[in-house]
């Protein structure tokens, strides 16, 4: 079971980072985000190995069915010249970039050689409600506020979008 | 299955190869019926036209769906010279796999189902939401305006239609307690079927269902008078046969779900859940309920002309949501009263709901059908009066 | 599960998947392309709060809460940004965050 675990890990983390990859590598923008889905199934693959289900339902259900939808309209709504893989899609800076994304890479990294104990404990039975009862319980306010958000970015996409 | 098998080998192999079974024999199970399905449809539509329908492979007609499968299959594949061929051949091959994953959480008898996931229904809403991609890229991929524009139309549609599809199921959610499809069906053995519960739900999400499939009424991504196919424009052969194929799967999927949610699944009315005749004639039971759907789908198909693009978004989010909210609304103020009436009178909860549930529906919908007359007659005497009188 | 990977594994690709992430919002040039770099980031984020909530403390549901905030602030903030992205096409022809540099002088 223990080989078996790991190597799905394996397989799921490739996939997420192959996918991360390319869609920074990937010539035309519609193909970036083909690749950005492919990361947000990955990520929603972790979740399910972290025994999170929920957060894997919600990461398909937000991300790939709406978010990476949403990204692929609007790269076909504001076409043009970047959609053609003649010019480059990375600006004067990019070798700055890479430099920064590696030494962030090392400094992040440097968290896991700590000594995490990890807890003997298992995640509740039914964590779905556990999860609703810690919204509307010791998190009612943060989640109040974020209903307040999503509907204030509902309007205002609306009104920034309508011609 | 796995128990046994694990005397053999490893553990870990045991259990791929009962999920590989059970994956198999629910991929066979869908896609038999939705052969039995485009039959039908066939018959039916014939019968409401005033025809015959297909008549001509076999006794009725029933081996047409074999022969329109070889027909498929023959025909030549072709690549349109413009299209990105990776593009182009990934947009199929994404819309059957939500249509089939799907299967995994439809209980077909009291704990037989593939895969009894806590978060059933959310899983459910999770793949489905994720066939857009397929049409979408489809659409892309092809490099045709008119496939274009059926993939964006098909995209809006889908993207509005989830939103009051979800919110019609969350009564149904807060009566039972759990998103659980084989506690869902477990529930409406107690507190009756939620058709009598929540009836406004039900019409909603048959109608957002409908859309959901690009069903006619809703068929505007492949309105053939207006955009040619839509997103299936550039396909031929196998390829098309996969958006054929992901269509009617999804038709069969989402009977499926009306009758688990809505017609108490697997239960046959009037017995009692624990009676062991549910275990044997559950699926087949369940099988009818479906095929009902299926039927009524067919029905409107023969019968409806098409919405149009505007009418449509506009109907969703100004009709269909806010109803669902006020739904909502009213099943969290109702639910608790009615626990607390049956806990003082000892009467059985179902005797208390459904009534009580009836008639708050009814209210609403009355309610609503008032202010939707009342304003749309305003709208008209105001369109009226603005008319210029011809000189 | 917790046996059979360890904690590090987790931030490990958490920390490249949030590299990568910032590698793209800074190298891009196309406005849609750094969103889905700054998407990728958010998402690195949302992977170590659950690992740290599955390894570290399971009973206790912070992890996933703050997780599923993280995610519906991040459509809203996709929906914002794709509609701001829109309404410069539509003003100005253009996406490339080079080219639109009307408050630069």
């Amino acid at each position: 079971m223990n080989v078996f675990l790991t190597s799905i890990f394996v397989i799921v983390s490739v996939i997420t980072l192959v996918g991360a990859l390319g869609v920074v590598m990937a010539r035309t923008v519609f193909a970036s985000g083909l690749w950005l889905i492919l990361s947000f199934a990955g990520v929603a693959g972790l979740y399910v190995l972290l025994e999170a289900p929920f957060l894997a339902a919600a990461q398909i259900l937000i991300y790939v069915g709406a978010v990476a939808v949403l990204i692929l309209f609007a790269v076909m709504l504001t076409r043009r010249v970047m959609g053609d893989p003649g010019v480059s899609q990375n600006n004067s800076q990019w070798g700055a970039a890479a430099v920064v994304a590696a030494l962030m890479f090392i400094v992040l990294s440097l968290t896991s050689v700590q000594n995490w104990r990890p807890s003997t404990e298992s995640p509740p039975l039914l964590a779905v409600n556990a999860l609703g009862e810690a919204f509307l319980g010791p998190y009612l306010l943060p989640f109040e506020i974020v209903s307040v958000v999503l509907l204030v970015a509902l309007v205002g996409a609306i009104i920034l979008a309508r011609e | 299955m796995a128990d046994f098998l694990s005397q053999f080998m490893p553990a870990w192999l045991a259990l791929i190869i009962q999920h590989v079974v059970v994956g198999a024999v629910l991929v066979v199970f869908a896609l038999t019926n939705m052969l039995g399905i485009t039959w039908i449809e066939r018959k039916v539509i014939g019968r409401l036209q005033d025809r015959i329908g297909a008549n001509r492979a076999g006794p009725f007609g029933l081996l047409q769906p074999l022969a329109d499968m070889v027909k498929i299959l023959t025909k030549e594949d072709i690549t349109p010279t413009a299209a990105s061929r990776v593009i182009y051949n990934l947009g199929p091959l994404l819309v059957v796999p939500p249509a089939l994953l799907v299967f995994a959480v439809l209980p077909f008898g009291a704990g037989v189902s593939g895969s009894d996931l806590n978060i059933g229904l959310l899983y459910i809403f999770a793949v489905a939401s994720t066939s857009t991609l397929g049409i979408l890229i489809a659409g892309w991929g092809s490099n045709n305006k008119y496939s274009l524009l059926g993939a964006m139309r098909a995209v809006a549609q889908m993207v509005s239609y989830e939103v009051p599809q979800a919110l019609s199921i969350i009564g149904i959610v807060m009566l039972s307690g759990s998103l659980s499809l084989q506690q869902i069906v477990q529930r409406q053995s107690e507190i009756g079927w939620f058709v009598l519960l929540q009836p406004l739900a039900f019409v909603i999400f048959l109608i957002a269902a409908m859309a959901e499939v690009n069903r006619t009424p809703f068929d505007l991504p492949e309105a053939e008078s207006e955009i040619i196919a839509g997103h299936h424009t550039e396909y031929s052969g196998l390829k098309f046969g996969m958006f054929y194929l992901a269509e009617y799967i999804n038709v069969f999927f989402i009977s499926a779900l009306a009758a688990t949610l809505f017609l108490g699944g697997y239960q046959i009315p009037f017995v009692p859940a624990n009676n062991p005749v549910h275990t044997i004639l559950g699926p087949f039971v369940l099988i009818g309920k479906t095929f009902a759907f299926v039927f009524l789908t067919i029905w409107l198909r023969g019968t409806l002309p098409r919405v149009r693009v505007d009418h449509l978004m506009g109907f969703a989010w100004k009709a269909l949501v806010p109803l669902c909210l006020l739904n909502i609304f009213m099943t969290a103020v109702l639910m608790p009263l009615v626990g607390l009436w049956s806990a003082n009178l000892g009467i059985s909860e179902a005797y208390i709901a459904i009534p009580v549930m009836l008639l708050a529906n009814a209210v609403l919908a009355g309610l609503v059908l008032w202010w939707a007359g009342r304003s749309t007659r305003r709208r008209e005497t105001r369109l009226a009066e603005q008319v210029v009188p011809a000189q | 599960m917790v046996e059979s990977v360890p904690l590090g594994a987790y931030l490990v690709v958490a920390a490249a998947l949030f590299a990568i992430g910032l590698y793209g919002a800074l190298a891009r040039r196309h406005a849609i392309a750094i969103l889905m770099g700054v998407e990728l980031m958010l998402n690195a984020v949302n992977v170590n709060l659950v690992a740290f909530w599955r390894y570290l403390s399971p009973a206790n549901m912070s992890g996933q809460v703050f997780a599923t905030f993280i995610i519906a602030l991040a459509a809203a903030e996709a929906a914002i940004g794709l509609a701001l992205f829109i309404a410069i096409y539509r003003s100005r022809d253009t996406v490339s965050v080079e080219e639109v540099n009307l408050m630069k002088w």
